[in-house]
C-alpha cells in the first residue's frame, strides 16, 4: 500500500517538475511562433491575444533574404545525406575488416578511432589543407569533414556489431565463390542492417544539428546550412522574435520526427558503450 | 618471425580456406576511410603542432618559437578561458552524472507517467544546440525574460543571468545540462537494467534498505555507465563552443569565454598562428585531463 502511494506521489511530483523545466521552454517556442511581431516582442510565456499568425510569421521567414531558409535547408539535406551514405559504407567497411582480421595494425587502428573521439579539431590547419585541395566553402568540402569526425563513433558500433555475426556465415558465402566486395556488400552489409539505421539515425540528428564545422569550413551567404540561419537572422530578428521562434520551430522539427519514429535506435545507439565501458 | 608462423598456419590448416580467408578480408577496405581521416582530421592535427609556432596568413608562416604559446599563458583573457574550460567540464560532467544516475534510478522504478518521463528529459538531446541556446538566451532576459518575471512572482529578485560576470558561466553550463542530462540518463537507465535483480532481492531478505541498495549494489555496478557519462560529457564539456557561442559569445567581457570561443575570436580576428596554438593547448589540456582519468577510471574493471 506504501508502495503505491508512494508510487503515484512521486510520479506525479517528477511529472509536475519536468513541465517546468522542460515543457515550457518548448512551449515558448511555439507560442512565441503564433504571435504577431509586436506580442511576441513581449517575450511574454502567454497564450496569444492578437490571433494566430503562424502562417504569415512561416511565409515571411521562408521569404527572407532572397528565400535563404530554403536554400539552407536544401544544403542541409544534401550535406546530411551525403555523409551520411558515405560514413555508413566507410564506417562498415573499416569495421568488418577490423573486426575480422586481426593483425599488427589492428592496435594502431584503434588508437586512431579513440584518438578521433577524443581530439578537437585544429581548425586553421584543417581549414589550411582544405584551400590546398580547393574544398574550402564547397559542400562536398564539408561532407567530407563530416565523415572525417564521424568516421571514430561509427566504426566503433560496427565493430562491436560484426562481431555477433558468425565466421561461418563467411566462410560459406567464400566457398561459394564469393569476392571481398560480395561478401561484404551481399552478406555482411544487409546483416548490419539494425546497426546501420542506428548509425543513420545518430549521424543524421548529428549532421543535422551541427553548427560548429559549417561555421567554420562553410562560410558565405550561398551555402548556408539550417544551423547558420539562425544565427545569421539573429541579428536581423533582433526585433522580430515572432520570427526568429518560428525558425527555431522549423528546425526543431527534423529531429523531432526522427525522435518519435527511431527513439528505440537512438537510444540504442548512444547506449552502445554504457554497459561494455 | 611473422611470416614463417604465417606459413606454418597455412600448412596446418586447410589451405584453401585460410588463403581465402586472407582476401576475403582485404586492407584496402580501410583505404577510403583512411584517406579522408588521414587527409583532413590526422594531417591537421600532426600540422598544428607546426602552425602553433608560427605567425601565419594562410600562405605564409614565419616561425616565432612559443611566443603564441607565451601570450596565450600572459593575456589575462585568454588564461580566463582555459580556467573556464576547467569549470564549465566540471560543472557540467558533474551534474549530469548526479542528475543522470538520480533520473535513471526514478524512471527505472514504478513511478506513474514513465515513458512520458523518459521522452521528455531525452528529446532535448535532439533539438539543435543553437536553437536551445538562442531559446534560453530570450528566457534568461535580466528584466524581460520568463524566468526572472516568473521569480518576481514569488517576489524573487533574479539574477542577470548572461549579463553578471560572476553567473553568466554557470548559466550556460545549466542549459547544458538542461540539454545534454537526458543522454547521461539514457546511458545509466541501460546501465541499471543491466544489474540483476537477485541482487537487490538477496540484499532485501538480509535486511538491506532501501538506500543501503543503492549505496552498496547500485552505486558499485553501475560503474562502467558512470564511466561512460563522465568521458562523454567531459570530452564535451571541454570542447563546448557553440552552446556558448549562442548564449554569451564569451561575454560580458571575457568571463565565459572558453577556449573553444578564444580560438574562433583569434581565428576570426585572423591571429591564426595564435588561434591553432589555442587548439593544441586544448589538445593538450583534453589528452592530459581524459588519458589519465581513463586509465584510472578503467583500472578498477580489469581488477574485478
Amino acid at each position: 500500500m506504501k508502495k503505491r502511494a508512494q508510487r503515484y506521489w512521486l510520479g506525479s511530483t517528477a511529472i509536475l517538475v519536468s513541465i517546468f523545466i522542460f515543457v515550457v521552454p518548448f512551449a515558448f517556442i511555439v507560442l512565441a511562433a503564433l504571435k504577431d511581431k509586436r506580442e511576441a516582442a513581449l517575450r511574454q510565456f502567454s497564450l496569444p491575444t492578437n490571433g494566430l499568425h503562424l502562417w504569415e510569421n512561416l511565409v515571411e521567414v521562408v521569404q527572407t533574404r532572397d528565400y535563404m531558409l530554403l536554400t539552407a535547408f536544401l544544403n542541409s539535406t544534401i550535406l546530411t545525406v551525403a555523409s551520411v551514405t558515405l560514413l555508413v559504407i566507410f564506417g562498415a567497411m573499416v569495421g568488418f575488416v577490423l573486426q575480422r582480421r586481426p593483425s599488427a595494425w589492428t592496435p594502431v587502428v584503434n588508437f586512431l578511432v579513440l584518438a578521433g573521439l577524443i581530439i578537437p579539431p585544429a581548425v586553421v590547419p584543417t581549414i589550411w589543407v582544405l584551400q590546398g585541395l580547393n574544398l574550402f566553402k564547397t559542400l562536398h568540402g564539408l561532407v567530407l569533414i563530416e565523415v572525417a569526425y564521424g568516421l571514430s563513433f561509427t566504426v566503433l558500433l560496427f565493430r562491436a556489431f560484426v562481431a555477433t555475426i558468425p565466421r561461418e556465415l563467411d566462410e560459406a558465402a567464400i566457398i561459394d565463390g564469393a569476392g571481398p566486395l560480395r561478401l561484404f556488400f551481399k552478406v555482411i552489409l544487409p546483416l548490419l542492417k539494425p546497426v546501420v539505421v542506428t548509425v543513420i539515425v545518430v549521424q543524421s540528428v548529428a549532421i543535422f544539428n551541427d553548427f560548429t564545422n559549417p561555421l567554420y569550413y562553410l562560410p558565405g551567404k550561398d551555402n548556408v546550412t539550417v544551423q547558420l540561419t539562425l544565427f545569421n537572422f539573429q541579428s536581423q530578428f533582433n526585433t522580430s522574435f515572432n520570427l526568429l521562434f518560428t525558425n527555431i520551430l522549423l528546425i526543431t522539427i527534423p529531429p523531432l520526427i526522427v525522435f518519435l519514429f527511431f527513439n528505440r535506435q537512438i537510444v540504442a545507439g548512444m547506449t552502445a558503450g554504457a554497459i561494455k565501458g | 618471425m611473422a611470416t614463417v608462423t604465417a606459413t606454418a598456419d597455412v600448412t596446418r590448416t586447410t589451405a584453401p580456406v585460410r588463403r581465402a580467408a586472407r582476401s576475403s578480408y582485404p586492407a584496402w577496405f580501410f583505404l577510403p576511410a583512411a584517406i579522408i581521416y588521414g587527409v583532413l582530421f590526422l594531417y591537421p592535427t600532426l600540422a598544428s603542432f607546426f602552425f602553433a609556432l608560427t605567425r601565419w596568413t594562410l600562405s605564409e608562416a614565419s616561425y616565432i618559437g612559443l611566443d603564441n604559446f607565451r601570450q596565450f599563458f600572459r593575456e589575462p583573457f585568454l588564461v580566463q578561458g582555459l580556467i573556464n574550460t576547467l569549470i564549465y567540464g566540471a560543472i557540467t560532467s558533474g551534474m549530469k552524472v548526479i542528475l543522470g544516475l538520480l533520473l535513471a534510478v526514478l524512471l527505472t522504478s514504478q513511478v506513474i507517467g514513465r515513458d512520458y518521463l523518459r521522452a521528455v528529459v531525452f528529446f532535448p538531446v535532439l533539438v539543435s544546440t543553437v536553437g536551445v541556446g538562442i531559446t534560453f538566451t530570450v528566457m534568461m532576459h535580466p528584466t524581460e525574460g520568463m524566468i526572472n518575471e516568473t521569480l518576481g512572482l514569488f517576489g524573487i529578485k533574479g539574477p542577470g543571468w548572461l549579463t553578471d560576470p560572476r553567473f553568466a558561466l554557470l548559466s550556460v553550463a545549466l542549459v547544458d545540462v538542461w540539454k545534454g542530462v537526458g543522454l547521461a540518463t539514457v546511458i545509466y537507465i541501460a546501465g541499471l537494467a543491466s544489474i540483476p535483480s537477485d541482487y537487490y532481492e538477496a540484499a532485501t531478505i538480509d535486511g538491506a534498505n532501501s538506500l543501503q541498495n543503492f549505496r552498496f549494489i547500485t552505486l558499485p555496478l553501475v560503474r562502467p555507465a558512470t564511466i561512460t557519462v563522465i568521458t562523454l560529457s567531459l570530452i564535451g564539456g571541454l570542447r563546448s563552443f557553440d552552446l556558448i557561442w549562442a548564449m554569451t559569445k564569451g561575454g560580458p567581457g571575457f568571463t565565459s569565454d572558453v577556449i573553444a570561443s578564444v580560438i574562433y575570436k583569434q581565428y576570426q580576428a585572423g591571429f591564426y598562428g595564435l588561434s591553432t596554438a589555442g587548439n593544441v593547448v586544448l589538445f593538450v589540456l583534453v589528452a592530459s585531463i581524459m588519458v589519465p582519468l581513463s586509465w584510472w577510471l578503467n583500472r578498477g574493471e580489469i581488477e574485478r
